[in-house]
């Protein structure tokens, strides 16, 4: 039995246009069946155009996707009725109720009214969302309704789930909630592809994660994996009011620091081992108006800050 | 919270076009249940307060219109007219106005693009459904366009099948230009829609006289040939008030099928470029 789940081989995308933009330059991804996925990147690497094209909204410009072995272009209806989508933005049926939202998104499925109620109910029950069926879903929180998407994006029973920034706008509450759904998925046997730019989302749910940066996979491996093989280092932000080549070739020299960049707030020093960095560093940066220093431990946001250079929110 | 996931279990088997298109039917219809006075309020409002106007009150004060045909009276002539307009009208209320919003705005459209059926089938259901809400609109305008004349006018149907194919052509018309509207404009532009495409299809829409008679305004009687109403109106008229002039059956049965083909074809275009990018 084949056990690739999402497969996506040289997936190019250019929204055509005046100003012609290449959303995806090549991507090259498999996803198992089973694992969750983490597609980790910042705001506009490709991610939203990933899953748009895996869940047959976006045409690929060049390149294959398939899902559980069918095409997504040729056999877009197919494939549809076996993934459920949460997209990044609300986008639920506000004519209708929270019950009717379930109810007929199982009718869209194909399924009889006896079982569209029964999966409606159990749903609104696991979701705990069972007292609010009768509202509308406009009067729903952030929290809840996208609650409801997720349990409106399952109750067909997908055997592929794609959650495109589920926990954008989510109180941490809701958050640590939702990641608690995410994390149940797997038991369930349901492939999840779970697109994010928080690193601590995709670190803490994933079985592998890819990350990409201008629609371009740039590595692709279990979280612990990436860590360790591209040495995360502990990132030291020297904040200063003046900072030069010059002061961040002799940072670079201090033992312990394998590379220190100019950035507009001072000098950013990636390092193996803090090993009696920060008083050196201290020391060097006299004279330079040294007036804050921030140490992150090694984390997929070091990896991608070593990878590109840049940071997520960059 | 970890068990709160419905089981992946075995997938559902595929469905059928027919099954997911009557899904969403199911939800139309639910919607269309729920706002039912506002549906009514909105089909019955103008022919209402038009007919009470023109057919009730002129009359009474010692005005009013001349049907332009000898021996009839102003209201046989509005009946066809008024119930086309509440089918055009419900096209563009019903499927125009919610359409250009769930594109748009809210993007609520999203979970029935993802239904399991190729997205143009969504799009004919658009225009299906906006048929039978066409249909209902004819309808409910019906009797107060007959009742509430002081003059009652004169109808006949001699021939029941062609009546019921009119109406079903010109709610099909309705629909599609409501697809094609709802796809087109977008929402900031529905005040201008209304300006620029309703109110002249509306009054040019031989909607208060027989089209025979603008002959003697010869290049509007050509001009208003590309108003799809016209057609809608001339096939009522042919099958209530046949005795009245009107545009020869076939004419009107080939325009209306085109119409409905060539919006439809827009709408459908549109409506796929708008959901897939």
């Amino acid at each position: 039995m084949n056990q690739v789940a999402i497969r996506i081989e040289g997936l190019t995308k250019t929204y055509p246009g005046p100003r012609a933009v290449r959303a995806l330059d090549g991507v090259d991804l498999e996803v198992t069946r089973g694992e969750i996925f983490g597609l980790l990147g910042p705001n506009g690497a490709g991610k939203t155009t990933t899953v748009g094209v895996c869940t047959t909204r976006v045409l690929p410009t060049g390149g294959r996707v398939t899902v559980e072995g069918v095409d997504v272009v040729a056999e877009p209806s197919w494939v549809k009725s076996m993934v459920g989508v949460v997209t990044q933005y609300n986008t639920l049926d506000r004519s209708c109720s929270v019950w009717e939202n379930l109810y007929y998104h199982c009718r869209y499925f194909g399924m009889s009214g006896v079982e569209a109620r029964k999966l409606t109910g159990e749903l609104l029950e696991q979701f705990k969302l069972s007292d609010r069926g009768g509202s509308m879903v406009a009067t729903l929180s952030g929290g809840l309704a996208q609650r409801l998407q997720i349990a409106r994006a399952i109750v067909h029973r997908p055997t592929v789930l794609f959650m495109d920034e589920p926990s954008a706008g989510l109180d941490p509450q809701s958050r640590l909630a939702l990641w608690e759904i995410i994390a149940g998925m797997r038991p369930r046997g349901i492939t999840v592809l779970l697109t994010t730019h928080y690193m601590e989302e995709a670190d803490r749910l994933s079985d592998r994660v890819a990350i990409i940066d201008h629609g371009k996979v740039l590595v692709c491996d279990r979280p612990a994996e990436l860590k360790r093989t591209l040495g995360a280092e502990t990132v030291i932000e020297v904040h200063l009011e003046r900072a030069d080549q010059t002061l961040a070739a002799a940072l670079a020299a201090l033992p312990g620091v394998r590379q220190a960049t100019v950035t507009p707030a001072g000098i950013r020093v990636l390092a193996h081992s803090r090993d009696r960095l920060l008083p050196r560093l201290v020391e060097a940066t006299q004279g330079h108006g040294l007036h804050d220093l921030s140490v992150t431990e090694p984390t997929l946001e070091t990896v991608f800050i070593q990878l590109t250079g840049r940071d997520l929110r960059d | 919270m970890t068990d709160a996931v419905a089981s992946a279990g075995a997938p559902h088997a595929r469905a059928s076009y027919v099954t997911v298109m009557w899904g969403l039917v199911l939800r139309d219809t639910r919607v269309l249940g729920r706002t039912l006075l506002p549906f009514i309020s909105r089909t019955i409002m103008n022919p209402l307060l038009f007919v009470f106007v023109f057919t009730y009150v002129f009359p009474r004060i010692g005005q009013g219109f001349q049907s332009g045909i000898t021996g009839s009276s102003f209201a046989t002539v509005l009946v066809p007219g008024l119930v086309a307009v509440g089918m055009v009208f419900q096209g563009v209320m019903a499927v125009a106005m919610p359409l250009s919003i769930e594109l748009s705005a809210t993007r609520e459209i999203e979970d029935r693009v993802l239904a399991p059926l190729p997205v143009e089938l969504l799009a004919v259901e658009k225009i299906v459904f906006g048929a039978v809400q066409g249909v209902l609109a004819g309808l409910a305008v019906f009797p107060l366009v007959y009742f509430i004349p002081s003059d009652p006018p004169h109808l006949q149907v001699p021939n029941w099948p062609l009546l019921i194919l009119m109406i079903l052509l010109a709610s099909l018309t309705s629909g599609a230009l409501g697809l094609a509207l709802g796809t087109i404009v977008r929402p900031q532009h529905i005040g201008l829609m209304f300006a620029l495409v309703v109110v002249p299809i509306t009054f040019l829409g031989c909607v208060y006289y027989p089209w025979a008679l603008l002959h003697t305004v010869r290049w509007l009687q050509m001009l208003v040939l590309i108003n799809p109403l016209v057609y809608m109106t001339e096939g009522l008229r042919a099958t209530l008030t046949p005795e009245y002039p009107h545009m020869p059956v076939w004419v009107i049965v080939i325009a209306l099928a085109l119409a409905t083909l060539v919006l439809g074809a827009i709408g459908v275009r549109y409506f796929v470029k708008r959901t897939i990018s």
